[in-house]
């Protein structure tokens, strides 16, 4: 058994990655909840942020959160584009996976044939910066990363409760007949949300290019366990998302740290399916 | 014997086919053409045993990779580690991928409402957690597995010849079990549960064992394609077996050449194969998968029923069918004036039924005893329990507690299928028919799984009677989407009829139509009572009731409030009552 400074290490590690599953599963929760559609390519627009923050970054020097200025909104509109088809032919929730997973292996044709296959890295003076408190380091860019993540997990948990816009949204994702109905544009709103989890991919994508290494094929690496946190948050609820990605990520750094590090996996797979058989409902 | 152009040509050009797949590796070609050949069988194969469970029943499979990769390492492993003949782990690594999916069948089809995505999902964690144990036990290690020591049988020449002949052979069994199966009992419950489930099982189908059939059957196939597809690459790794691409290929193949076809999935796996490959030796790989990736977006938004059923779609408009000769009768069989003699016979009995949603107590008690041969009119306010009670009695909920017996056998808990196949029929007040099946196939599949067993002839034959007697003639090809509302209430008797039962449950069959249409169905009711079946029958319509009714039971709030002579039980002040309230019971 490991000792109790490398177990709390382990822990806050585990919930500082965590963040990144939970921004990623941020938006892919909001299009799967709110408009049934389940959105593959989230990750491909991720790494292309990702990609595009770093090209900018290493080549023009231009600072990451300047970077995001640029790429989120960007991501804004291939997210407005993408939901265009989906409303065009009236898609479904299965056709969708279909199409954003062939939508996600053009993008990552593209990012490879202009990056290539290797290996990149964004390098700055801030990526190793840590802070210690007690026993413990704190990376300083996971930190930034989590509150990030917090504040966006809770202001669209709020817009979606609070305002009417939100409530509308809930409503036409119930019925959209009925919704319709009261007056409720949902086409307009889908158009919205959309958007919206195509920029929350761009400001996953600004994380990733600080913090992961960069290949066009690591696209597919996170999809498994994102999904779990995703329905392990539930469905259209950003702040389980984020919770339920804290959640996974320090059961799989303790995983690690108790087992071995290949046995991380199952951990989250494991939650997921017992989560599913105990409540069938919790989808 | 005439030689039919539209049928005997394919047959004759699928043979040919065969043989020459079959004799090609004499031809002593390059073994480039051999690979090329195998890789499309070994897609062939997979997506064909996918389409198995998630084309023909729709519950989409993201899994499949977990079957193959069982496949795979059960091969792997046994050939290298306990030197077992490569030929003796075929069977066993299709063995080991059934009882797994079986096991995960008998987990997760227990569950009720399982909802498309969540089958998807589950089975892809279950990919995950099992590439995760082989990886980090003594099956693989981390380290992956050559497999180039283990003997390969000299079933051919040369090495890739065997391997070919050896994808063929699986090739070709799979389609033929696929061709088999779509036109099978189990297929033609495998399409009915992929529209209608909850239909399915009322008419008569096992679901749940269907399903876990289909689901080993899948699994089986694409674990001897994994075992046959080891000795392909020779060095086996856990990244390369359980890569997520296996699943959405052949979720791709399938959708693409239309998985509820049996040939759509070796269609689209063909085509897809082939442009690969046609990029990767064109030096083009990296952007020959983006144009993959294109033409499915394109395939999957103008083609959504994928290629085969769109051509055979198309054929069908050109060659437009012969217009129909008998116009539709209207005018059902006249039925013998009542009183047909009652019997003192008691068909069903039903014994302290209580059945509770929760907190709600939707029947408290009820006692009621049918007789053999009479029609027994139901009515009640709205919540009183009606239609709850047609539900209990077929099935399609447990009892809380109390029995029901029909024709002395206890079914108060038994699955909705075995009460179906005691005689026990019902419609439903919202007609559901099964949407992808013509008039005459889902009067045939209620046949065929409600009835006595028969020949195939006289399912179609008992299909067409019941169908002619319902005043449906002539619209026997047309598809459910094709009928009105009037139309689809007397597909749902011709559907009840054509499983000849002792006991027929009506829900509302009367509601939405005309009074023209109601008259012709009242004449109807009457005519199938002539048949020698019971009937119980939901209404709200007073005139329908007392008209056809031998004996009417009220429910109110879950219980039996009043039962007798039509017309003397609607007279009752109390019943008055609760219909109308007090003041007019006076």
């Amino acid at each position: 058994m490991p000792s109790a400074t490398l177990l709390g290490q382990a822990l806050i590690s585990g919930v500082l990655a965590g963040g990144m599953y939970g921004l990623l599963a941020l938006g892919l929760s909001l299009s799967w909840g709110l408009l049934r559609l389940v959105n593959l390519s989230h990750f491909a627009l991720a790494f292309l942020a990702a990609y595009l923050t770093y090209e900018l970054g290493t080549t023009y020097h231009v600072a990451p959160w300047w970077s995001a200025m640029v790429v989120v909104p960007a991501m804004f509109l291939i997210g407005l584009a993408q939901h265009w088809l989906f409303d065009r032919f009236k898609v479904n929730e299965l056709a969708s996976l279909l199409i954003t997973f062939s939508f996600a292996v053009v993008l990552e044709v593209g990012i490879q044939l202009y990056w290539t296959a290797d290996y990149r890295r964004f390098e700055t003076h801030y990526s190793a910066l840590s802070i210690k408190v007690g026993a413990f380091y704190i990376p300083v860019l996971e930190l930034v990363l989590c509150l990030v993540a917090g504040v966006l997990a809770w202001g669209t948990w709020l817009w979606l409760r609070r305002t009417y816009v939100g409530k509308a949204l809930r409503a036409a994702a119930e019925d959209a007949e009925i919704a319709a109905a009261y007056g409720i544009d949902h086409r307009k709103l889908a158009y919205l949300l959309s958007g919206m989890g195509a920029a929350y991919a761009g400001v996953a994508g600004t994380f990733i290019a600080l913090i992961a290494t960069l290949a066009p094929a690591q696209i597919w690496a996170w999809l498994g366990v994102v999904f779990a946190v995703v329905i392990i948050g539930r469905l259209g609820n950003p702040l389980g998302a984020l919770l339920a990605g804290m959640l996974i990520g320090a059961s799989e750094s303790l995983a690690m740290a108790v087992f071995a590090p290949a046995w991380a996996p199952v951990v989250s797979f494991s939650v997921l399916i017992v989560i599913l058989l105990w409540d069938p409902e919790w989808l | 014997m005439a030689v039919s152009v539209t049928r005997d040509v394919p047959k004759g050009i699928a043979v040919a086919a065969v043989l020459a797949l079959a004799f090609l590796p004499a031809a002593r070609l390059p073994a480039f053409y051999e690979s090329f050949l195998y890789l499309i069988f070994f897609w062939v194969s997979l997506s064909t045993s996918w389409a198995l469970l998630s084309g023909f029943a729709g519950y989409f499979s993201l899994g499949h990779a977990a079957f193959f990769g069982v496949g795979v390492y059960t091969t792997a492993a046994l050939t290298t580690k306990f030197e077992v003949p490569f030929l003796a782990t075929v069977p066993m690594g299709a063995a080991m991928a059934a009882l797994l999916a079986a096991g995960i069948g008998a987990v997760v089809f227990r569950l009720r409402r399982l909802r498309g995505e969540l089958f998807a999902l589950l089975t892809l964690a279950v990919t995950f957690v099992i590439a995760t144990i082989v990886l980090n036990t003594p099956i693989d290690g981390g380290a992956g597995v050559f497999m180039s020591a283990v003997p390969l049988p000299e079933l051919m020449s040369t090495q890739t010849a065997t391997i070919y002949i050896l994808g063929f052979a699986m090739c070709v069994l799979t389609v033929v079990t696929a061709w088999w199966v779509a036109h099978a009992r189990l297929g033609m419950g495998l399409f009915a549960i992929h529209d209608d489930e909850d239909v399915a099982e009322a008419k008569g189908v096992p679901t749940f064992r269907y399903k876990i059939a289909a689901f080993a059957l899948s699994a089986a196939i694409a674990g001897a394609v994994g075992s046959i597809h080891a000795m392909y690459v020779g060095f086996v790794t856990v990244a390369g077996t359980f890569e997520l691409t296996v699943p959405l290929y052949v979720v791709l193949m399938s959708v693409l050449g239309g998985s509820r076809h049996w040939a759509g999935p070796a269609v689209g796996a063909t085509v897809i194969t082939a442009l690969l490959y046609a990029f990767i030796s064109g030096g083009e790989a990296i952007l020959g998968r983006a144009i993959v990736g294109l033409i499915l977006i394109v395939a999957i938004l103008w083609l959504p029923d994928g290629i085969i059923p769109s051509a055979i779609a198309w054929l069908k408009k050109r060659r437009p069918a012969p217009v129909a000769v008998a116009p539709a009768a209207e005018i059902v069989p006249v039925a013998p004036a009542r009183p047909v003699a009652l019997s003192e016979r008691t068909l069903v009995e039903i014994k302290g039924v209580t059945k509770r949603f929760g907190g709600l107590q939707a029947l408290n008690g009820v006692d009621l005893t049918v007789r053999e041969g009479e029609i027994l009119g139901l009515v009640g306010p709205n919540g009183s329990g009606k239609t709850t009670l047609i539900n209990v009695i077929s099935g399609f909920y447990p009892l809380t507690s109390g029995t029901i017996s029909v024709d002395g056998a206890e079914v108060g808990r038994a699955p909705a299928h075995q009460i179906a196949r005691r005689g026990v029929a019902r419609t439903y007040q919202i007609p559901r028919p099964f949407t992808n099946m013509t008039v005459l196939e889902n009067v045939s599949l209620c046949a065929t799984f409600g009835g006595p067993p028969r020949s195939r002839a006289e399912i179609r034959d008992e299909a067409l009677h019941w169908i002619g007697f319902t005043g449906l003639s002539g619209k026997e090809d047309v598809l459910p989407a094709g009928l009105n509302l009037h139309e689809r209430k007397f597909l749902e008797l011709a559907r009840a009829l054509a499983a000849r039962p002792k006991l027929l449950l009506l829900d509302e069959v009367l509601s939405g139509l005309n009074p023209h249409e109601v008259d012709n169905a009242i004449q109807l009711v009457r005519a199938i009572r002539a048949q020698g079946a019971t009937i119980v029958f939901v209404e709200h319509l007073m005139r329908a009731v007392v008209e056809l009714s031998d004996r009417v039971a009220v429910l109110n709030e879950g219980k039996l409030f009043a039962l007798g002579a039509p017309r003397e039980v609607m007279r009752d002040p109390r019943v008055v009552s609760i219909y109308l309230g007090k003041s007019y019971a006076a």
